[in-house]
């Protein structure tokens, strides 16, 4: 009890930490379900059906069924790198879920922390962008570690895409920036309250721009970074086998998808915070707060979930319907078309928040 | 807390700048210096310049030693052979080293007095908008030269790239 007094903050961490591990790890194993079903429905097919009710308990068993396999490490590989390059994609799309806030910040332990978000920085935005930049090496590295022909062109596909896109998903969200003014996820939320006219997407209003262009640029340079059909050209299967993970079998390989359905999550977490006003209520104060705490404190969650879920259905959807671009086709729209408009969305936002004063 | 932080990454830097001058393979060094960009930007954090740390990764770790890596798995260089040291180099290594170490720890010692010891948590204006305050403020002439020093650079990679082309 003493330890517990006396260090606030390390154990209202570790407790949030442990809490959020779970819902996101169980999260990403029903996203795999949801994606699954939803494709299947495109394509006028069943989908998992025969693990548990309507599939429910496939998630698990392929879980399993990963813990149980051979993991064959290829003799020829960079031993060192080969196991460092999971561990990094799987740490890294983890660790930014730490800066979300999922509710509002005014719930707190006892001991005067925040509930809802693990570590809310001054600079939250610039923090996650830190670190995804770093999460190309995860699958750099594993594409060049593996010493295969398939892997190491899935490896340089991957680190030229993820570098172009990365510089359009960073300037189309400096719009939102330029209308709030702060870095801090809590303080861009703030600015958003109302109802959903208030929101970035759509905020019209002088010495406002609506960043409708922005969110554009935003989801399309996303389904780019996070390596998703029409944009999964690093592991093309028709052309590439599986790309830089062609060589990792049993959990590594698994460690790697959850990486990918990880970041999906971050990538909409982020677009629900910058765009669609975060946890904020899209009907405002129209409707009374209910009465009962538990309640009042979950809504927020609610109306989170509900906006970060559209998202990614939206993601699976889009990977249900389009085809993958061919390489010269992919790299030719990163530069030519998303960099000039982010820029231009830029430029306006940029002016007409001058013109503020 | 924070001197067991500093610690610890102030080690990792320094065995990761050791590895990469020690390793053969152009892609480990590679790695290594990025552990040495990333406990460089975790000891800028524990200074209180949290704007300078996430500009250390996003720049240093995430887009030029990505370009690093890229190239050397573009080109796939392989590791280099190990040949003998020069007679030079054996005899005066070690000497140098020494005195390159003492001449540091000197003008360390007479250029920073006991009293500005640097505290953990002392500094606070290391925020993004501080940041932007003092390069559009007082840096600014400094500021602008250094964006036409860039472009000058951004220039000459395309000339001189294009040169090659044809």
């Amino acid at each position: 009890m003493e330890f517990i007094s006396q260090h606030p903050v390390l154990v209202a961490s570790l407790v949030k930490i442990l809490v959020l591990l779970f819902i996101v790890m169980t999260a990403l194993a029903y996203l795999t379900w949801i994606e699954r079903k939803v494709i299947a429905r495109i394509q006028s097919r069943w989908g998992p059906y025969y693990v548990g009710a309507h599939g429910l308990l496939q998630p698990l068993a392929d879980g399993l069924k990963f813990l149980f396999k051979e993991d064959v490490t290829p003799p020829a590989s960079d031993k060192f790198l080969y196991v460092l390059a999971p561990f990094l994609a799987l740490s890294l799309s983890l660790t930014t879920i730490a800066l979300i806030p999922f509710g509002p910040p005014k719930w707190v332990f006892p001991n005067g922390q925040t509930i809802f978000i693990v570590s809310d920085l001054d600079i939250g935005l610039l923090f996650l962008f830190a670190i995804t930049s770093i999460g190309v090496y995860g699958v750099a590295l594993a594409g060049w570690s593996s010493n295969s022909k398939y892997s190491l062109m899935g490896g340089l596909r991957s680190s030229a895409q993820m570098i172009s896109y990365e510089v359009s998903l960073t300037i189309s969200v400096v719009g939102v920036l330029l209308l709030a003014g702060t870095l801090n996820f809590n303080e861009i939320i703030a600015r958003q309250s109302g109802n959903f006219l208030h929101w970035n997407v759509i905020h019209t209003g002088p010495g406002f721009f609506p960043q409708i262009v922005g969110f554009l640029c935003y989801l399309t340079a996303a389904i780019a970074e996070t390596n998703r059909i029409p944009f999964d050209l690093p592991e093309a299967e028709t052309e590439l086998v599986a790309g830089f993970h062609t060589e990792y079998s049993a959990f590594k390989f698994a460690m790697f998808f959850m990486a990918e359905y990880a970041n999906m999550i971050n990538v909409g977490c982020v677009a629900t915070l910058l765009f669609f006003g975060g946890w904020t209520s899209p009907f405002g104060n129209l409707i009374e707060p209910p009465q009962n705490i538990f309640v009042h404190a979950l809504m927020p969650i609610f109306w989170f979930v509900f906006k970060v879920f559209c998202f990614l259905f939206l993601y699976v959807w889009v990977r249900g319907t389009l085809p993958r671009f061919r390489y010269d086709q992919l790299m030719g729209f990163a530069w030519k078309f998303l960099f000039p408009v982010a820029m231009l969305n830029l430029l306006v936002t940029g002016f007409l928040v001058a013109l503020r004063s | 807390m924070d001197v067991i932080l500093f610690l610890v990454f102030a080690i990792i830097a320094v065995v990761c700048a050791i590895n990469v001058v020690v390793q053969t393979h152009p892609i480990s060094s590679a790695v290594s210096l990025v552990g040495v960009m990333g406990s460089l930007a975790v000891l800028y954090l524990l200074l209180g310049a949290e704007f300078l740390a996430a500009a250390q990764v996003i720049v240093y770790a995430g887009a030029i030693m990505v370009l690093f890596v890229f190239v050397i798995m573009l080109l796939n260089a392989g590791a280099e052979s190990k040949k003998g040291r020069s007679f030079t180099a054996q005899l005066l290594g070690l000497p140098l080293l020494v005195a390159f170490l003492g001449l540091m720890a000197y003008f360390v010692e007479r250029l920073f007095p006991q009293s500005t010891l640097v505290h953990f948590g002392g500094f606070t204006g290391g925020g993004a908008a501080d940041i932007g305050h003092a390069l559009f403020t007082t840096f600014l002439l400094p500021f602008e030269v250094t964006s036409i020093l860039i472009l000058v650079a951004i220039l000459g990679a395309i000339v001189l790239a294009r040169r090659e082309m044809d």
